[in-house]
């Protein structure tokens, strides 16, 4: 079991990283579509990355050490807060280190470096992107927790792998909470990834962006490996819906086969997720950055209400 | 007996008191009053649902007639009775949004936790499978009160009435069964005649003080008003 599955689990991991571009161009193609353009090709966001790669990397006189040094440290926390999160099989030896609240922590240190990096070279936009990205989260990660808490009271873990054990064990049962869980759950995600509502991932240079306005001053490779691990957090927090919420067809062993069909199953139930995700940022508007507080609100009263309704519906006196 | 000896129907009818918690919120939130009364109607449907599925799976054949009676009441003739007379008063494009949202909702939050707290005895005796209900009834309640607290618009107040009623309803539904029909029918009579009156009051309110916030009514004085 065990070299097998470290081997299985670093394979999971470069998964993940060599799935992420793939979403991002996924979403942006079923957008185009639905716009009547015919849109780029769904794997644009590799070449993008190539290209990047290629180029040279160029610092401002100003920036410090932080600024060089964040976009590996971004890329790695995320890509191990990924790595954490049973993708396409539970029975790995990384599920034991798959806590909910490492995750969370791993996210804020990401984003911590993210914001450090974009006050570091000085400039005003880039102040003004980590002011808002932290203004944002600080709302969005008391959801996102009492979200995780509610799964962790059903599942008595805070351990992801046996949150989604426990519920392939049970059988169909609705329960309240999940499903406020989940509602409040997706608010988040798209406030965390920087979705429509809350940031348009598409502007470039204008006034409102939070995401853009921090990796400004980026180019280069630097450039390539904070857009990879903006990629990479949107599939996390894609697996993270679909495998917690959604658990069925997540392979139980390690086998060939079960893996495969594991596999398969993630990736149609990620391209759905995909496309709800495009049909969304579709029909919505960008609100106004003041109104994000409102859309979060929403998201904690939510999570709050599927935290009280599993203590007040759903446990039997 | 916890939620997996449930049956299906029974667990459904748990979602969806779960989801009459979420519009009393909607409710207490919402800045517009065409919304809230849209809200309104959507409670009274659950409402009817969660009655419809108590009288299917408890075998109570007379809360079937209560369900139809609050689906045409509450979800249908009191919401289109309010839609047509905030079309009347012109009020259809009026915003009054809260002054401190974040913290009326955890003061209703604090309301839900203090009904769980006040029907724990009650549920811990195990009497029906609908037990889990009574606390979120009475949490429905207490948010159709606060809301007549926090507002001041005489149409928004009386949704917090109505939502207040619709509470009593499911208390009733979920801790005794139902009560019977007579008295059943004597409430939905009531609740419509008070409907019927509050339109009444809200023509003479408006025509008195030219304007439906009844916070304006505590000024005696006569002078002009500077603000409108």
């Amino acid at each position: 079991m065990s070299q097998a599955g470290w081997g299985l689990a670093v394979a999971q991991a470069l998964l993940y990283v060599a799935l992420a571009p793939l979403l991002a161009g996924w979403i942006r193609k079923v957008k185009a579509s639905l716009q009547n353009r015919r849109g780029p090709s769904v794997l644009q966001p590799y070449r993008d990355l190539r290209k990047l790669f290629a180029k040279e990397a160029r610092m401002a006189h100003t920036a410090s050490l932080v600024f060089r040094a964040a976009p590996y440290v971004v890329f790695i926390a995320t890509w191990l807060a990924a790595a954490a999160i049973p993708l396409v099989t539970t029975k790995l030896p990384t599920a034991a280190m798959a806590d909910v609240i490492v995750i969370v922590g791993l996210l804020a240190l990401a984003r911590f470096f993210l914001a450090l990096a974009g006050m570091d070279v000085g400039t005003a936009f880039g102040g003004m992107g980590a002011s808002r990205e932290m203004f944002v989260s600080a709302l969005a990660e008391p959801a996102m927790l009492m979200a995780v808490f509610t799964l962790a009271m059903t599942a008595h873990s805070t351990n992801l792998a046996s949150v989604v054990d426990y519920q392939l064990l049970g059988d169909n049962i609705l329960r309240p909470s999940y499903m406020f869980a989940l509602a409040g759950l997706v608010l988040v995600a798209v406030a965390e990834t920087g979705r429509i509502p809350v940031d348009n991932p598409a502007t470039h240079l204008e006034l409102t962006m939070i995401h853009e306005a921090m990796i400004l001053e980026y180019s280069g490779r630097h450039l390539a490996i904070m857009e990879w691990a903006a990629q990479l957090k949107l599939l996390l927090y894609g697996v993270l819906l679909a495998n917690v919420f959604f658990p069925w067809g997540i392979a139980e062993g390690t086998d060939p086969a079960a893996l495969g069909m594991g596999l398969a199953v993630v990736v149609g139930k990620l391209a759905v997720l995909g496309a709800a995700l495009a049909v969304s940022e579709t029909v919505l508007a960008k609100m106004r950055l003041f109104r994000a507080p409102d859309f979060l609100n929403l998201a904690l009263l939510l999570t709050l209400l599927g935290l009280l309704s599993h203590v007040i519906l759903e446990v039997g006196a | 007996m916890s939620l997996e000896q449930l049956p299906l129907l029974q667990q459904l009818m748990l979602v969806l008191a779960a989801v009459v918690l979420f519009t009393s919120f909607a409710l207490l939130e919402q800045a517009r009053l065409v919304a809230a009364i849209h809200a309104f109607a959507w409670q009274g449907v659950l409402v009817a649902m969660v009655t419809a599925i108590v009288a299917a799976s408890g075998g109570l054949a007379h809360l079937f007639f209560s369900a139809a009676l609050t689906l045409a009441l509450k979800a249908l003739l009191i919401p289109w009775m309010l839609h047509r007379l905030v079309r009347r008063l012109e009020l259809d494009r009026h915003r009054e949004p809260l002054r401190r949202p974040a913290l009326v909702v955890m003061g209703a939050l604090a309301l839900v936790i203090f009904s769980y707290w006040l029907v724990l005895p009650l549920v811990q005796q195990e009497l029906l499978f609908t037990r889990n209900i009574v606390a979120v009834s009475l949490a429905v309640v207490l948010i159709g009160l606060l809301m007549m607290v926090i507002r001041t618009q005489a149409v928004a107040q009386v949704l917090g009435f109505m939502s207040m009623e619709n509470g009593l309803f499911l208390a009733a539904v979920s801790a005794t069964g139902g009560m019977p029909l007579v008295v059943e029918l004597g409430v939905a009579f009531d609740v419509l005649v008070a409907m019927i009156l509050f339109g009444v009051f809200f023509f003479q309110i408006s025509e008195s003080i030219d304007s439906l916030d009844v916070d304006r009514m505590t000024r005696l004085t006569e002078r002009a008003e500077d603000d409108s």
